[in-house]
């Protein structure tokens, strides 16, 4: 399952990771939210112990959204050592997010 | 390789009303999809043109119902997995996937269409940092703001009114003085005291800094002037394209989709393509649907006659 986050244990979940963690902000109302919803679940449990995936819903808070730049969802944001490494935007495939796990996070 | 008597390609409107046509033939269908089930429609907020909803039906709504007639069918294996290509056994179709190959008798190709890019500088450069394709996605971002449009068709007016409810100015950037969109939405956004027209006006550039998008140039189509839009969003809907990469070569298609006959078939025996991945004119759920219900009636057809061809 991916991890829910939100402005409160951002730094703890996300920032300070020991794992790489890719973010799916996300939005109830966002049609290609839900279209990648289960992709990113899969992504849970085929990275589980490699990498953490945790969503944000950007109506539970501003704080860390703002910090981001968001304005628009779905966007995919891949941490590694709290640092930004990759983002993109909309309903991409899972093999496109697999490729940039395997090359930017794990590579 | 799992085989099936047909293989659908897309789970929109358009694939889910194939595979009930098929599945209630009593053929075994795979219905592949490569996200969730529901395509173009999730990115509707209010659907008022789709017969048997007299109030309207939002797109999330309308997917569930849609999935859910479907459900009950334990001949349709639905699988989620990205199809590559195609090949051809003698008369049975291979479909080559991310994860798996699959094999039928019949394919029928739903995969839909996506929204067109406009070409223009800087849209690239600020995807999701203030050029969107989806107003019911990031309207909330700018709430109380103003935002650019651009396009004038149905899809462009309609996006635009949804934006006039939170945004303080939706300016429609068109590049003709008249619009393709239905009457009704022409009027409502004239009529819309939020909604300003720019008509003989094309995009020279999207611009923005480090925060993301900070306006949009506009060039006069008539006499060559350029103004200046400060907004931090602009959202595109000038068209759409067919999803049609994976296609085999051979099989009949132009830029704006696939050619079939009146019975949903391509050039190829056993290949048939419905929906929004044709060459059409009008792509709306209803003639999705309508394509669908025929494609899978045709297929079934075709299937029933496989092993006297």
């Amino acid at each position: 399952m991916a991890i829910e986050v939100t402005d409160s244990n951002f730094d703890k979940e996300v920032l300070q990771s020991t794992l790489p963690v890719l973010v799916d902000f996300w939005a109830p109302w966002c049609g290609p939210c839900r279209a990648i919803g289960p992709i990113i679940e899969e992504l849970s449990e085929l990275y589980a112990g490699k990498v953490k995936i945790c969503k944000f819903d950007v109506d539970s808070g501003s704080i860390v959204s703002a910090k981001y730049g968001i304005r628009a969802v779905p966007t995919l944001i891949f941490f590694k050592n709290g640092e930004v490494a990759h983002q993109t935007t909309g309903a991409v495939s899972k093999s496109s997010l697999k490729e940039v796990i395997d090359t930017k996070m794990l590579g | 390789m799992k085989e099936y008597d047909a293989i659908v390609i897309g789970s929109g409107p358009c694939g889910m009303t194939t595979a009930l046509y098929l599945a209630r033939s009593g053929v075994t269908v795979a219905l592949i999809e490569k996200l969730s089930a529901g395509g173009l429609v999730l990115l509707t907020d209010k659907i008022e043109n789709y017969p048997g909803f007299p109030d309207g039906v939002s797109g999330f709504d309308l997917v569930d119902k849609f999935s859910d007639q479907i459900a009950p069918y334990e001949n349709i294996d639905r699988i989620n997995d990205e199809v590559n290509s195609f090949s051809q056994e003698g008369k049975a179709h291979i479909v080559h996937c991310e994860e798996n190959t699959y094999c039928a008798k019949a394919i029928v190709i739903c995969s839909g269409a996506k929204y067109k890019k406009l070409g223009a500088k800087g849209e690239e450069e600020y995807l999701g940092r203030g050029v969107s394709y989806c107003a019911l996605c990031d309207a909330n971002f700018y709430k109380g703001q103003e935002v650019v449009v651009v396009g004038g068709g149905n899809a462009a007016l309609e996006e635009a009114l949804y934006l006039a409810r939170v945004c303080k100015k939706v300016h429609i950037v068109h590049r003709r003085d008249e619009f393709r969109a239905l009457a009704v939405y022409q009027k409502k956004c004239e009529e819309h005291e939020q909604i300003e027209f720019h008509k003989s006006f094309a995009v020279e550039e999207i611009k923005g800094d480090a925060s993301g998008v900070v306006g949009v140039d506009i060039k006069s189509l008539k006499d060559g002037s350029v103004k200046h839009i400060p907004a931090p969003g602009v959202f595109i809907f000038v068209g759409y394209d067919p999803v049609i990469s994976f296609i085999p070569k051979n099989l009949t298609h132009t830029t704006n989709g696939i050619e079939v006959d009146a019975k949903m078939q391509t050039n190829i025996a056993g290949i048939f393509a419905a929906g929004d991945v044709l060459n059409k004119l009008c792509r709306q759920i209803a003639t999705a649907v309508g394509d669908g219900a025929t494609a899978g009636f045709f297929a079934y057809s075709y299937l029933e006659l496989y092993d006297e061809k």
